[in-house]
């Protein structure tokens, strides 16, 4: 009998792993209601085009800031990198095929993610932070004195992309944009979701808790951290990618300290840690910004500045959280 | 070669009186993060505070400059404790990201409430006739102003070294920062202390906010421009450590007004390359604690 006990031990952790793992009928919720606005707001495709490559983004932020805790103030420069990679690769080389051009911005983005996570993640703390802070403003400066090539302040010009697959036209109201968006997002979600449920995932969140007792049993914690970074960057790239495909368009606002700062925001206030926090987050804070910011600029941004202090003395989990939290108070006056 | 002489010394003045700037914003922050290794994010917001306070006392109510900024070292350094009792204080044992939200969603409040209270134009500053004209040194002239902050900038480094240095609350600092817990059981109130370090801290930030106006221009948007500035003087300077501050101010003050007159294209970039290569070879900082 002794002996079968570890192995009922290890069933049991299976069972809880696959239990997590399993999809939970409301995470179908997301992808209808993605699907019902496309019909719903005909007229607003644009903007759900932008939410939808803002969740792209704030996810990718969540697999090394929500499941690695690694802290970074500079994951716009991957955005960046994507964003300029497939803008320069149709404006200057010609090549207008969207999904290679995608392919494209994911690669760049994760070599420099590869080569920076490499170098930074020995480094913890305020080091760190300004680490990443440091090497996206040098980006951003290099983007500035190479004006000649990505266009500076005035935007780099001329993205031409050909119809996808050679079959669907990008029409003036973005139907394709937004669907295409949306394909993408999906198919890179399924992968996110696929990495944190992973041993991989459940090693990086171990991290995250505890760095010396994962060292300590041996997991080789940089090499982990190292390629989740890198698998975030590429996410981060290809929503840049996106963004350069869906606007025609791309400035040094790519690669700003201000975007850093916002998907930051974005993440937080949806909360981090969950996959589902990007989603909230993102359409709270781009459907408030459309409303909001037009009224009134300096009222908008001091809002943001509340909401981002109230939500980390009194709602750290984020919005997901409080729901969470609510949800379970009402259950409970129920019983 | 008599014009590349007077090029040099004026890029090296202009330089210095920014670097000083540069340090008497930084220092309040760089003591106050090697105290607790708080990231205080919203530190560029009180210098600007003390900009807005100083214009504000000398157009409200006739006060001259040299008057204003101590009265903006005060109003800045008394205001700041009660965001820290209030708000820094719940966060000193919380992981760095929470503190940098924190103080990121004040600096964004900060900037809003500027922008609605006094306008995104820029706040001109009237400085005395002393000031704003030029020194004829014989062999050449200099800008009055850029001669006055070298100075202010050079007693500020002996008082704040002597006050490190010399007296009992410098000692109790450097003894907190060296070591907290060893400080506590001696008998240091370490919470105090930081609250008063804080304060100092923020107020010379308000005092040279209200110097900077005259060199760096004041908009509400100062809080964030020049940040990141302040960020790289302490975390390269090493935090904690005067003496750092004072060197990496300097330097970084020097080449970056060379870097804007001899290559204004791609100047900033090096010194963000800079910046890695240091932080990456040595990561507490130059003169900081490993």
């Amino acid at each position: 009998m002794a002996a079968s006990e570890p192995a009922v031990g290890t069933d049991a952790a299976a069972g809880f792993l696959l239990q997590r793992h399993r999809w939970h009928p409301a995470e179908a919720l997301p992808w209808l209601i993605a699907i019902a606005a496309f019909f719903v707001f005909p007229g607003h495709l644009a903007l759900g085009t932008q939410v939808l490559i803002w969740i792209l983004f704030a996810l990718s932020l969540d697999l090394v800031l929500g499941y690695a805790g690694i802290v970074t103030l500079g994951h716009a420069a991957f955005f960046g990198t994507g964003a300029y990679a497939a803008g320069l690769l149709s404006a200057k080389l010609g090549w207008g095929e969207p999904l290679t051009g995608l392919a494209f911005a994911g690669v760049c983005a994760a070599v420099v993610g590869l080569v920076s996570g490499w170098i930074l993640l020995r480094y913890r703390g305020l080091t760190l932070l300004m680490l990443t802070l440091a090497t996206t403003i040098m980006l951003y400066e290099l983007g500035n004195a190479r004006a000649d090539i990505t266009g500076g302040f005035d935007g780099l010009t001329g993205i031409a992309i050909t119809p996808l697959l050679g079959a669907f036209q990008y029409d003036l109201y973005g139907r394709t944009n937004y669907l295409y968006a949306l394909a993408v997002l999906f198919t890179l979600f399924l992968a996110a979701r696929r990495i944190v449920y992973s041993p991989f995932g459940q090693a990086i969140i171990g991290i995250r808790e505890n760095v010396r007792r994962m060292s300590a049993i041996g997991s080789p914690v940089h090499r982990r951290l190292v390629t989740i970074y890198t698998v975030s960057a590429a996410i981060a790239g290809i929503a840049g990618g996106l963004y350069a495909q869906s606007n025609s368009f791309v400035t040094l606002g790519a690669l700003s300290f201000e975007r850093s700062a916002t998907v930051l925001i974005i993440l937080i206030l949806g909360g981090t840690g969950r996959l589902y926090g990007a989603f909230i987050g993102a359409v709270v804070f781009l459907l408030l910004e459309d409303h909001l910011a037009k009224l009134s600029p300096a009222f908008w941004e001091f809002g943001v500045g509340l909401v981002l202090v109230l939500t980390v003395l009194f709602a750290r989990r984020g919005l997901l959280g409080l729901f969470e939290d609510s949800g379970r108070s009402i259950a409970r006056l129920w019983r | 070669m008599e014009t590349t002489l007077n090029i040099a010394v004026g890029i090296l003045l202009d330089g210095l009186a920014y670097g000083m700037i540069l340090f008497i914003i930084s220092v309040g922050l760089s003591v106050t993060m090697g105290l607790m290794g708080f990231v205080n994010l919203a530190h560029g917001a009180f210098a600007m505070a003390g900009g807005y306070v100083t214009v504000s006392v000398m157009s409200g109510f006739g006060v001259p400059f040299l008057a204003a900024l101590p009265i903006a070292f005060v109003v800045v350094g008394a205001a700041s404790v009660v965001f820290e009792r209030l708000l820094y204080a719940p966060l000193y044992r919380a992981g760095e990201l929470d503190q940098v939200l924190l103080t990121i969603g004040l600096v964004f409040m900060a900037i809003a409430a500027f922008t609605f209270f006094y306008g995104p134009a820029p706040k001109p500053i009237r400085v005395p006739d002393a000031l704003s004209g030029s020194v004829d040194l014989g062999f050449r002239t200099l800008a009055a102003y850029r001669l006055f902050m070298v100075a202010v900038g050079a007693v500020m480094v002996t008082v704040l070294w002597f006050g490190f240095e010399r007296t009992s609350l410098g000692a109790k600092i450097r003894a907190a920062v060296d070591n907290r817990r060893m400080a506590q059981s001696v008998g240091i109130d370490v919470d105090r202390l930081f609250t008063l370090t804080f304060a100092i801290g923020s107020g010379l930030a308000a005092l040279g906010g209200g110097l900077a106006i005259n060199i760096m221009g004041l908009t509400p948007t100062f809080a964030i421009q020049y940040l990141v500035f302040f960020l790289i003087v302490v975390a390269v300077g090493g935090p904690g450590s005067i003496k750092g501050t004072v060197v990496a101010a300097l330097v970084l003050g020097i080449t970056d007004n060379a870097g804007k007159y001899l290559y204004p294209d791609g100047g900033a970039f090096f010194i963000y390359a800079a910046t890695i290569a240091i932080l990456i070879a040595k990561p507490a900082g130059l003169y900081g604690r490993e």
